[in-house]
């Protein structure tokens, strides 16, 4: 009935620890005051103030108390359990205690961190500690399960980050399944023509990886390909890959591209994406002469077969007897099982249509910072050369930086890359060009290896350097020098007068923004999103490349905007931790997991649905029916125990007694006793 | 010597004191087996008569219905010295049942509603009843009409619960039986079994693996399939809450569970625990869809806590 007061177990012995964490906890509360009031508590053997519990020192007063005091119970309040409670944990463990009998209470960012007055934050440490006895005592010994590592891993996105991924991991032995959208691997940086500040060209420094992913015999290549569904978990993923059809096969084709000249279409008619639209191609077509695959693909959306069914089909006559062309192709599903994955899914550029007053889409001298890697890309559309789009060669370019980056009314964060590929862009513009180069910025920001270095030469090479946001673009001619241009408004705060400088190119340097379908795969893989829709790191110093969903890390754009030495860097560490996971064989689980009272779950079914790890299931069916938690599965959320109808799931470390216990503890001094 | 036993109703319906009654012929073993010394709804004994036995001499006291006015309370304090055990007959017992819902409501409120704007009352001078009043030199005594409404065991030691609005027969009978035979659980037990009532539910079977709802209906807005779980079909149904033990009675009536055997044992708040396993399946992650969905739950203080209000500390609207 309603009234079930909590008996307090007989034989505990606790012992409480409260820690000064030098001055950050002493210096507002009063420990020796907690210490002295842990005393007194029902239950509490022996309790300390110590000055760095975490310290050797401090870690082994635990352990000789738990030997010379038989405690059986341990509290430490301290900072917050995400720092230290397993270095207690294994304190305890040393002194041959469970380690689930600790319990931690955070008195330095819940308390000394955050309230001023000496007096009641001594106060509200002792109802913390106090609370925590209470609950401690219900504490039982828990046992942590192994999971076992299956070495292989998925790598998601083919980009740099997640070839260079790929290959590290295949280099030291492990299968790796990579899977990328694109008809081809290499992402955006397969895009660039020089990299900065070295000005290495891209293409020769990225294609030979990309090869030598194709050549790998440790590395299973899926281009056209998406995650569908993840199951499982650490160790043991479970994951189907949905492979869109390119209509010729990988394992016939030669890369003689003999169908794509064969193809009824004479010229070249549809946008090609790879060139963001600056060229045209076939609807057979290669994505770029160095795509790896080196296979073509057919659009289906602009093949006449697929159309309208009625095509020659000279690209079939053409492949002849290889007969490497499959009109017929449907998706194909791979269903893989992997131990760990990486997400290397990169980023969007930020779309300039969103800011009209720039022009993009308006004036068609207005390019992206994207659209102008391709243009002075060899391989590019115009073979290397700078003109805009009647042409003309650009006397005049002006270069708008942090477009969509560090505005409130769009994205709040600096793109980290935009200042550095603008002073490349601007160096090759002049170099090509010879134009008259404006460089409109906020604040340079430079500060990489070699960067400021760059940054100089570019000073020196008379590039013009404006400081100030500019205010619109517009062809609207005040004088005769503007007529025919495109005119920047702009306010000159190093001068703190407004100009107007007229250009015949713009160029606007988008910014690095999420991926717009990174919310699915986030759900997919059921990782954490930072508020602007970045992936989550576990922790920004600490773990940079793990995730809070265990065996799943994140390299490159998709944690967040950088360049191409820190995706590459990335890419390793996420390898190397992916590594040493496959090395450790299997792993321990925290064994805070939900469990059913199978006696008494009624098999309503309210839980099954609910679990984000889809770890319930409902069992028994002939006999009595009722459900079931995979414990492998389960991570403790405790969704299901809150939302059972009957109270029949519970929680380990989340026992009813233990959370009543804590309660009661805090309210037992607001109710004077 | 029978053992002697005592009935008595506090603020309830009746409909416990019919369910004695609908043990039927059932009803006469187990007067052959006690002896009743006090049952006001058949026998004219008074307070007196009860005052006038020894403490403790009473083998059980059956007590039904909350407890709302100063009599009640007089009386079950009276049959708690009087009984060696007492029962908690009914969810007005039990939990508070549907007089509790006056807990939403202060005792001024509750009279005023009542005595004055009720559109069919005429009552120029806005009397409302007091404890004493006085007419032509005689002296009229009412009790006290508290300021709000508890649970049995909120005033006296309950030593064990019948739940139901009203308890089976079968439940009425048994408890009556381990009363004789000595079988009686634990005190403090209700009894009743411990898990919740999807159970033994005809309808089991029929449950989706994957519960989820996108609408509330009515039983007046919709035909009930007589098949189907009634949750899957959109109707509100508190048999994941609901402790089991009735027999599924309404199920077989084509009637969703309302939720009157309370809650089982592991829970604490019964209405909060409905509700959050409820609001957990509707199949809406959209702020506004949410809005029209539980739109279809028009009193959701009724329908949650239409039981078991008054078994909540802290519920009552005032406290007294």
């Amino acid at each position: 009935m309603s009234e079930r007061g909590q008996k307090l177990p007989s034989d505990v012995r606790v012992g409480v620890y409260v820690c000064h964490c030098g001055v950050n906890i002493a210096a507002v509360v009063d420990v020796r005051q907690v210490a002295q009031l842990a005393r007194g508590l029902p239950g509490v053997v022996v309790a300390r103030d110590y000055n760095y519990m975490c310290s050797d020192p401090g870690q082994e007063l635990i352990r000789q108390d738990i030997r010379d005091y038989a405690l059986n119970r341990i509290v430490v309040a301290s900072c917050s359990p995400h720092l230290h409670e397993e270095t207690f944990r294994h304190a305890a463990a040393a002194g041959g205690l469970n380690p689930y009998l600790v319990h931690m209470v955070n008195i330095r960012e819940h308390v000394s961190w955050v309230h001023p007055d000496r007096e009641r934050a001594t106060e509200k440490a002792c109802e913390l500690v106090r609370a925590a006895v209470r609950r401690v005592v219900w504490h039982e010994p828990l046992e942590q399960a192994r999971v076992s590592i299956h070495p292989d891993v998925l790598v998601v996105g083919g980009g740099i980050a997640g070839i260079h991924a790929a290959l590290t991991l295949a280099n030291a032995g492990k299968r790796v399944y990579l899977v990328e959208r694109q008809p081809s691997i290499g992402g955006h940086m397969a895009m660039f023509d020089k990299t900065f500040p070295t000005l290495d060209c891209a293409a020769c420094i990225l294609t030979p990886k990309m090869s030598a992913v194709q050549a790998h015999p440790n590395i299973t290549l899926w281009t056209l390909a998406e995650v569908t569904r993840v199951e499982g978990y650490v160790g043991n993923y479970e994951v189907e890959i949905t492979r869109w059809p390119r209509y010729v096969r990988e394992d016939l084709c030669s890369g003689c591209l003999k169908c794509i000249e064969a193809c009824v279409y004479k010229d070249a008619r549809f946008p090609d994406e790879f060139n963001l639209g600056l060229s045209k191609r076939k609807p057979i077509y290669l994505p770029f002469p160095q795509a790896v695959p080196q296979v073509p693909v057919i659009d289906p959306a602009t093949c006449i077969q697929f159309k309208s069914g009625k095509c020659k089909k000279t690209c079939v006559e053409a492949c002849g007897e290889r007969g490497a062309i499959d009109l017929q192709a449907v998706p194909k599903v791979e269903r893989v099982r992997v131990g760990s994955v990486i997400l290397a899914t990169g980023f969007q550029t930020f779309d300039p249509r969103r800011m009209p007053e720039y022009g993009y889409g308006i004036y068609p001298n207005v390019y992206t910072s994207l659209e102008v890697e391709r243009l002075v890309n060899a391989s590019g559309p115009t073979g290397g050369e700078i003109v805009l789009r009647d042409g003309r060669r650009p006397q005049s370019v002006g270069i708008i930086h942090c477009v969509g980056s560090r505005d409130r009314r769009h994205n709040p964060w600096c793109s980290r890359v935009c200042c550095m590929y603008s002073l490349k862009l601007a160096h090759l513009i002049r170099e090509r060009t010879g134009a008259e180069v404006f460089n409109f910025y906020i604040d340079m920001r430079t500060p990489g290896k070699g960067f400021e270095e760059f940054y100089q030469r570019l000073l020196e090479e008379g590039v013009h350097f404006i400081r100030g946001r500019v205010a619109g673009v517009s062809d609207w001619a005040l004088d005769p020098s503007e007529e025919g241009k495109l005119v920047l408004r702009v306010e000159d705060t190093l001068l703190g007068i407004v100009r107007r400088i007229p250009v015949d190119m713009v160029v606007l340097a988008v910014g690095l923004e999420p991926r717009s379908d990174a919310e699915e795969l986030r759900r997919l893989f059921r990782v954490s999103c930072s508020a602007e829709g970045f992936f989550l790191e576990r922790h920004p110093k600490l773990a940079p490349v793990s995730t809070f969903a265990e065996g799943v890390f994140v390299a490159g754009c998709c944690q967040g905007p950088k360049d191409i030495p820190d995706t590459v860097a990335q890419a390793g560490a996420a390898a190397a931790e992916a590594l040493a996971l496959i090395d450790r064989g299997s792993i321990e689980q925290e064994p805070n997991t939900a469990y059913v009272l199978a006696d008494h779950c009624s098999a309503c079914r309210t839980c099954v649905s609910l679990c984000p790890y889809s770890a319930i299931s409902i069992v028994g069916g002939d006999g009595r029916p009722h459900a079931e938690i995979n414990p492998a599965l389960c991570k403790g959320c405790g969704t299901c125990v809150a939302a059972c109808p009957s109270g029949s799931i519970r929680q380990h470390l989340f026992e009813d007694e233990q959370i009543v216990a804590e309660i009661e503890g805090i309210l037992a001094g607001v109710a004077g006793g | 010597m029978k053992p002697k036993v005592a009935f008595y109703w506090c603020a309830s319906c009746g409909g416990c004191e019919e369910a004695v009654l609908d043990l039927g012929e059932d009803v006469l073993p187990v007067l052959e087996a006690v002896e009743i010394v006090f049952w006001p709804v058949a026998l004219d004994w008074k307070r007196e008569d009860v005052e006038a036995l020894p403490d403790g001499s009473l083998a059980a006291a059956f007590i039904n219905g909350a407890i709302r006015t100063s009599e009640q309370e007089e009386m079950v304090r009276l049959l708690r010295r009087k009984a060696q055990l007492v029962f908690a007959v009914g969810a007005c017992a039990q939990l508070g049942g549907i007089p509790g819902l006056a807990n939403l409501f202060d005792r001024e409120e509750i009279l005023e509603q009542v005595y004055v704007r009720v559109p069919s009352v005429v009552n120029p001078e806005g009397i409302k009843p007091s404890c004493r009043w006085s007419d032509g030199g005689r002296q009229l005594e009412l009790p006290e009409f508290w300021e709000g409404v508890r649970t049995l065991a909120q005033v006296v030691e309950v030593d064990y619960a019948l739940p139901g609005c009203p308890p089976t027969p079968a439940l009425l009978a048994d408890a009556v039986q381990r009363l004789l035979n000595g079988t009686l659980p634990e005190r403090g037990s209700v009894l009743a079994p411990d898990h919740a009532l999807c159970q033994d539910c005809p309808r089991q079977a029929s449950k989706p693996d994957s519960l989820v709802v996108r609408e509330f209906k009515r039983p007046h807005q919709a035909w009930i399939d007589p098949e189907r779980c009634m949750l899957a079909q959109g109707f509100l149904c508190l048999g994941p809450a609901t402790r089991s033990g009735c027999g599924a009675r309404c199920i077989h009536g084509n009637m969703p569970c309302t939720g009157c055997f309370g809650p089982t044992g592991r829970v604490r708040d019964f209405g909060a625990k409905a509700l959050s396993g409820l609001a957990s399946i509707v199949a809406s992650q959209d702020e506004k869809e949410l809005e029209n969905i539980f739109r279809g739950i028009p009193d959701p203080a009724g329908t949650f806590y239409r039981y078991s209000l008054p078994s909540l500390i802290g519920s009552r609207k005032a406290q007294s």
